[in-house]
């Protein structure tokens, strides 16, 4: 008999993240239904696709790997020969019914892509294993990074990293990374585009341009600081009623829930998020076999540097770099790739004591 | 290999253990920065922000005050606000502006001009504020654009108030009008005053009454957003409307006193005699105000300044002419102050002439008055009794009189920019013209030519001294002032009498006698003005005045239809009525009219008809027909010509 393959303590919280997340669309979505709706059945869909994935067994993640890379690597390349622009950015590929962005795909194949070259030696990585995964991370990075699309680059170019970091890339070698990085910083910075250069300067000093580049952080710094320990109500924060906040239902949603909920529902709000991530955290070190403990705390992590990435270049601490508030952000396809994580992990965790390699 | 494969997955398992403790913690440190980053701009730094966003979206915007009314005495409405249709656009909702403008010119006739001026606001002001492409739209141009709304976003008719003078270019010489502010004027207001307000009184009452028809503005705290548009009203504290004021003038004795004028140039002055309320202040000809409210074009300008007749001079309050022998009234009361009685005579051959001298100063009747007293020298204007009198009394005696009734000074009236005219003295001339005061001089001043320069006005005022046996009032256009404070709408009436000035201190008998002679002027056959004197229901005191233009050479004859129009002699009378109980005093200078008995004394007969009797005699005939020409008083003696300015 099927026995449906759930884990309720992260259905939970996901499920208050959804409800929170609709609550503050009605807000800064200037109470538009239609808004609230299509974010519903959106939710709906990456619910769905969650629990699909949570039923397959782990092992077909291992075995598939390199297939799923495969067909996101050519449909990337795709996407830069003969992709649908828009905004200024070419990410879709036009299938006909709909558009389909290969990658959110990368969001999870490359994890798993990573994972699966370092596994099939024994850990730590020798320097073979972690030429063959820097490869495998850099290749996709590069391809969507000529999209352009930084926010997507850094989040893959992370659940990456981190997949290394677990496996036991040494202390000292992070240390000499740290270092070089450090000092290639600046020669990097020439490469970006001259807009996100100026996202940058702005960063450090965006009271230099108040009505020009510095113009949306200034308006977001004002909505949260303004809002308080207590915050000015839902529907009440005039920094977003009143249009000033940019983006407010995408990419800046967090400035309109602090400025109405204040640092009482920040901190509720952070708290829901932490809860997710440790649940995570825990799967993997719970999970008995190497791949999936990896893919495990990759994906969790990842998760929150969403929302470190997200609320940081929002509250004028990071660049501002096009990375949505995870389940919150209004939004299709990163909601249904982040949902879709959490099917993976939950597919980890009840499969956690049939696996052994 | 089994065992070696346990031992790996140990030591893996271990390590990546010991990793996700570190993950663990490094969750717990970026947790920390964003909740630290949080906590220093919600808590932290609430203060400055709450400041800023507030600022961000509250908005001081000026509500402008409604411009005070001007009514004439009996309550007719001279200054009004009428609400106009304009067509504006707000450049904000317009997708493609050309295209826009191309659809409302299929329905709406809007001029290249007007198109020029509106795309050049549009590209001076924000975008979010509505510019005007049109102004006063018919009620047709309305209701077509009404139904074709939907095709024009962007666009809308708006009501907005316009200032309009209902009686056009009759009272303009009075009211003056306002238009909008200009550079200079900006410059010069007080700006805070004037938020939201566009137009600014530029001549007359509305010039001179400014602050007080102005009104204080009043705000609003308004909620906008981030494109500036208006989401809601916080807070208002309304604007307090103008004072309404209401002049001394009578609108109805002024339309008919200008009609009295025709078309000829010229100026009618009525003073109530007891309060100095200005009841009829008419130069002619005139022009719209209305054009000028919001800015008339350069054609249309061009053609009133280049005008011939000028219209944009306001002869009544700015002329400037030889009073003539309406002064021999006041001349007649120095003689009287300095040992002449009202029966002293002179002999009159036609003719005077100074001792050691051969020129010849002429009587206006050639062959002469012959034996004439004071009070028939005024009542026929004999120019030789008058030579006679200010030569034995001198340019010094003549002058302190002359000043006496307020010649050669402003009169004090509530208009702008009023001139002095000219009362000359020794002094006077040595200072301005370097040169010493001829006796010859003195006599041309006895009968009002010479360098003698009234206005209208002051020849008017000059008048309601006389007529108040020595009061002299300041001439006022407004009687008073209603304040509407607002919301209570308590009204207060502000006082606005002119002062009294100082009283012309003559002996009562000397002014019965002058008096006496000037009613003779229009009661004696044998006077000046007794044709315009017939049939009058009451009595009337008045000297009539012709004052020359042109220079007759010694022992020319003066023959008017060898003269262009413009070089007739300027007609003039002064006079007022009932004598016993004066209610009104008038001056009425025609300009090039011929002489005063024939073209002004009639026109000042009609005016008085109109303002004492209900309406005006009907068997009031014209000027012309009167006069036989048996009365020409010209003074030709006279070297120094004289003209309006």
């Amino acid at each position: 008999m099927f026995k449906l393959k759930i884990d309720w303590p992260l259905s939970f919280c996901l499920l208050i993240l959804c409800v929170v997340s609709l609550l503050i669309l009605w807000s800064a979505g200037g109470e538009n239904p239609r808004i609230i709706i299509s974010q519903a059945v959106r939710m709906g869909v990456a619910f769905f696709v969650m629990l699909l994935l949570a039923q397959v067994r782990p092992d077909t993640w291992f075995r598939w790997s390199p297939y799923i890379f495969s067909v996101g690597l050519v449909m990337l390349v795709l996407v830069l020969l003969i992709g649908y622009t828009g905004k200024g950015a070419t990410r879709w590929l036009n299938l006909g019914f709909m558009r389909f962005q290969p990658s959110e795909l990368m969001k999870l194949a490359v994890p798993m892509m990573v994972a699966w070259v370092i596994t099939r030696k024994t850990l730590p990585p020798n320097f073979l294993a972690l030429f063959q995964a820097g490869l495998v991370l850099l290749v996709p990075a590069v391809l969507i990074l000529k999209q352009p699309d930084l926010g997507t680059t850094i989040m893959i170019m992370m659940s990456g990293v981190l997949i290394i970091f677990l496996a036991g890339f040494s202390w000292k070698s992070i240390a000499g990374l740290a270092a070089v990085s450090a000092i290639a910083a600046p020669i990097m910075y020439q490469f970006l585009h001259s807009y996100q250069q100026r996202r940058i300067q702005t960063l450090f000093d965006p009271w230099s341009d108040p009505l020009g580049a510095g113009y949306h952080s200034i308006q977001s710094m004002i909505a949260i600081g303004s809002g308080g320990a207590q915050g000015k109500g839902w529907l009440e924060g005039s920094q977003s009623q009143l249009e000033f906040i940019p983006e407010r239902h995408t990419d800046f949603i967090f400035s309109v829930f602090s400025e109405e909920f204040g640092f009482i529902g920040v901190l509720m709000l952070f708290t829901l998020y932490v809860i997710i991530t440790a649940r995570g955290l825990y799967i993997a070190y719970y999970t008995k076999d190497t791949f999936s403990r990896l893919l495990a705390g990759s994906l969790s992590m990842t998760f929150f540097f969403y929302v470190f990435v997200n609320v940081g270049m929002v509250s004028g601490l990071l660049p501002v770099v096009g990375v949505p508030l995870p389940l919150i952000s209004y939004g299709g396809t990163s909601m249904v790739t982040l949902m879709a994580g959490f099917g993976v992990l939950m597919s980890i965790h009840h499969h956690r004591s049939l696996m052994s390699r | 290999m089994e065992q070696l494969q346990l031992k790996d997955y140990l030591r893996e398992t271990n390590l990546i253990h010991t990793r996700l403790i570190a993950l663990a913690v490094i969750l717990a440190l970026l947790v920390l920065v964003l909740a630290i980053r949080i906590w220093y701009l919600q808590v932290y730094s609430f203060d400055r922000f709450e400041v800023l966003s507030k600022d961000n979206r509250v908005r001081l915007v000026p509500v402008p005050p409604v411009r005070g009314q001007i009514f004439d005495r009996n309550g007719k409405v001279l200054a009004e606000n009428i609400p106009v249709f304009t067509l504006e656009i707000l450049p904000d909702d317009v997708k493609d502006m050309d295209a826009l403008l191309d659809r409302i010119a299929q329905i709406i006739q809007v001029s290249p001009n007007e198109i020029r001026k509106f795309k050049a606001q549009v590209r001076a002001r924000p975008d979010f504020e509505a510019q005007v492409l049109k102004l006063n739209l018919s009620e047709e141009e309305v209701a077509r654009f009404v139904v074709n709304q939907h095709r024009f976003v962007g666009a809308q008719v708006q009501a907005r108030l316009q200032r309009n003078y209902p009686y056009g270019g009759d009272l303009v010489h009075v009211l003056g009008y306002v238009g909008r502010i200009n550079q200079r004027e900006l410059e010069q207001i007080d700006r805070k005053a004037y938020k939201g307000t566009e137009y600014i009184g530029k001549l007359g009452v509305e010039a001179k009454y400014e602050e007080h028809l102005l009104g204080e503005v009043g705000f609003e705290q308004v909620e906008t957003n981030a494109h500036g548009q208006r989401v809601r009203t916080l807070d208002r504290n309304a604007p307090v409307s103008g004072d309404d004021i209401y002049l001394n003038i009578d609108a109805e004795l002024q339309v008919k006193a200008r009609e009295f004028l025709g078309d000829r140039r010229g100026s009618i002055v009525a003073i109530e005699p007891e309060t100095g309320g200005v009841l009829a202040f008419v130069s002619n000809p005139v022009y719209d105000p209305n054009k000028f409210v919001n800015g008339i074009d350069h054609l249309s300008y061009n053609a009133l300044r280049d005008d011939i007749n000028r219209p944009l001079l306001n002869r009544a309050l700015n002329g400037r002419y030889a009073p003539g022998s309406t002064i021999k009234g006041i001349v007649s009361l120095a003689g009287l102050e300095n040992g002449w009685a009202k029966h002293s005579n002179v002999v009159c051959p036609g003719f005077y002439k100074l001792k050691g001298s051969s020129h010849r100063y002429r009587c206006w009747n050639r062959s002469g008055h012959g034996n004439i007293s004071m009070i028939e020298s005024v009542m026929k204007s004999c120019d030789v009794f008058f030579y006679q009198l200010a030569n034995t009394l001198g340019i010094d005696k003549l002058n302190q009189m002359f000043a006496r009734f307020g010649l050669g000074q402003r009169t004090g009236i509530d208009l702008l920019g009023e001139p002095s005219g000219l009362n000359p003295s020794k002094e006077w001339k040595k200072r301005v013209r370097g040169q010493p005061w001829y006796p010859g001089e003195t006599l041309i001043t006895g009968i009002g030519q010479g360098y003698t320069l009234v206005t209208p006005l002051q020849l008017s005022a000059m008048t309601a001294v006389l007529a108040n046996r020595g009061k002299r009032i300041e001439p006022r256009l407004v009687n008073r002032m209603v304040h509407v404070t607002s919301g209570r709408a308590v009204k207060s009436n502000i006082s606005t009498a002119g002062a009294v000035l100082s009283n012309v201190d003559a002996s009562q008998n000397d002014f019965d006698v002058v008096v006496e002679s000037m009613r003779k002027v229009v009661e004696n056959p044998r006077g000046t003005a007794y044709n315009s004197g017939l049939n009058a229901q009451y009595s009337i005191a008045g000297k009539t005045g012709t004052a020359q233009v042109v220079s007759i050479a010694q022992g020319a004859e003066y023959d008017a239809s060898k003269l262009t129009d413009f070089q007739k002699d300027h007609a003039l009378f002064v006079g007022f009525a009932p004598i016993d109980k004066p209610k009104i005093a008038v001056s009425v200078i025609i300009e090039n009219g011929g002489s005063g008995s024939s073209a002004a004394a009639p026109v000042a007969r009609q005016v008085m008809d109109s303002y004492l009797l209900d309406k005006t005699l009907e068997t009031t005939t014209p000027a012309d027909s009167l006069t036989q020409g048996s009365d020409s008083d010209t003074n030709d003696t006279v070297a120094h010509s004289s003209s309006a300015i």
